[in-house]
């Protein structure tokens, strides 16, 4: 961690950018390889994402058709009314409340709350889980309801295509998240972050950084739902 | 630059991202807030350029906040935000692409296929 600090006060603002950019060195100061690259790796999500939304605009935009009201076909019948996208809610809730509890394992991780920490990212996997579950339940009552990729009953046939692509991208990097955010929580809860020696998650005693690396990765993913939400539920 | 780094002694390690708890829980509330207005948004029926216009006001804002407050990149140098923020910049040009393609698309379906 040493070699990702500051040896000197640098210049900030645009002559910071150019001093960090220049002179043949490590142009990311503060900054570790696994973060670096970790923010690398979103980057390239981010473009497969933005693709993914322009792919499915394109369809919408260009189908003579009308595209289904997505405010009837997520609603839920609750005590005989029908509550227009009730079930997308609770999931941008419960994946909202999710990201709060990692930015707070990541701090008490930087605080070396070992219990503190393990404990959030076990409650950040929970909410997680049960994010993936209510997609599942998503699905299944689509399907059942009779939407496949290639037609619908409710209206223009590129639907199920983007709707079954975009969210299940997005559901497999949620499920990946809560499998790595189990493995890594219940190393920190075993106590392996706090003894000596490296790994290839820790370069030593107390080294809490992977805690924020898998945080990034986490609130991608709540990122992308965000955009998901307002262009393809809510548009 | 060689110059700049001669100023002071070595400065401390820094140590991680640490931030009052409270700030957290402000901008969980904030985020709460404004997904329930965007949901607000489908459940009062609003339609048109408003609805448009509301929806994408309240993405950006939870966006925003979730990049700079949960993702510490208000924090970070301005190297690094550069090189994670300018990239997606260029998606809008591939964005005005496509709306010229599908409106292409759209009135060739017209035309061949009589409408809908």
């Amino acid at each position: 961690m040493a070699d990702s600090s500051l040896p000197a006060p640098r210049p900030d603002g645009f002559e910071g950018i150019v001093a960090d950019w220049s002179s043949d060195q490590r142009a990311f100061k503060r900054v570790s390889w696994g973060k670096a690259m970790m923010w690398i790796f979103l980057l390239s999500d981010t473009f497969v994402f933005s693709i993914f939304l322009l792919g499915y605009m394109t369809a919408r935009m260009s189908t003579p058709e009308d595209w289904p009201n997505t405010s009837e076909v997520f609603a839920l019948h609750v005590g005989g009314a029908d509550l227009p996208l009730l079930l997308i809610a609770i999931m941008t809730f419960v994946l909202i409340s999710s990201s709060g509890t990692m930015a707070m394992a990541v701090r008490f991780g930087y605080a070396r709350a070992r219990r503190a920490t393990a404990g959030l990212m076990y409650l950040t996997a929970a909410l997680g889980a049960g994010f993936v579950g209510m997609q599942a339940f998503e699905w299944t009552k689509l399907i059942h309801e009779g939407v496949r990729p290639w037609s619908n009953p409710f209206g223009a046939e590129q639907f199920g295509a983007s709707f079954f692509m975009i969210t299940g991208f997005h559901g497999t990097h949620v499920s990946f998240g809560v499998l790595f955010l189990v493995i890594i929580a219940t190393k920190i809860w075993r106590g392996e972050f706090d003894r000596r020696g490296r790994t290839w998650l820790k370069s030593g005693a107390g080294d809490y950084e992977a805690v924020e690396i898998m945080g990034l990765y986490w609130h991608f993913v709540d990122l992308v739902w965000v955009f998901i939400f307002a262009f393809f539920y809510l548009w | 630059m060689a110059n700049t780094a001669t100023a002071s002694p070595a400065t401390a390690h820094e140590e991680g991202q640490q931030h009052p708890l409270g700030l957290y829980f402000l901008v969980w509330g904030l985020l709460f807030v404004l997904s329930a207005f965007s949901y607000a948004v489908d459940y009062a029926g609003l339609e048109g350029l408003l609805r448009w216009a509301l929806i994408l006001v309240f993405m950006v804002l939870k966006a925003g906040l979730i990049v700079a407050v949960f993702m510490h990149v208000a924090w970070e140098r301005l190297a690094l935000v550069y090189a994670i923020l300018l990239p997606p910049v260029v998606v809008l040009a591939f964005l005005g692409i496509m709306v010229v393609e599908a409106d292409y698309t759209f009135l060739t379906r017209l035309s061949a296929f009589g409408g809908p």
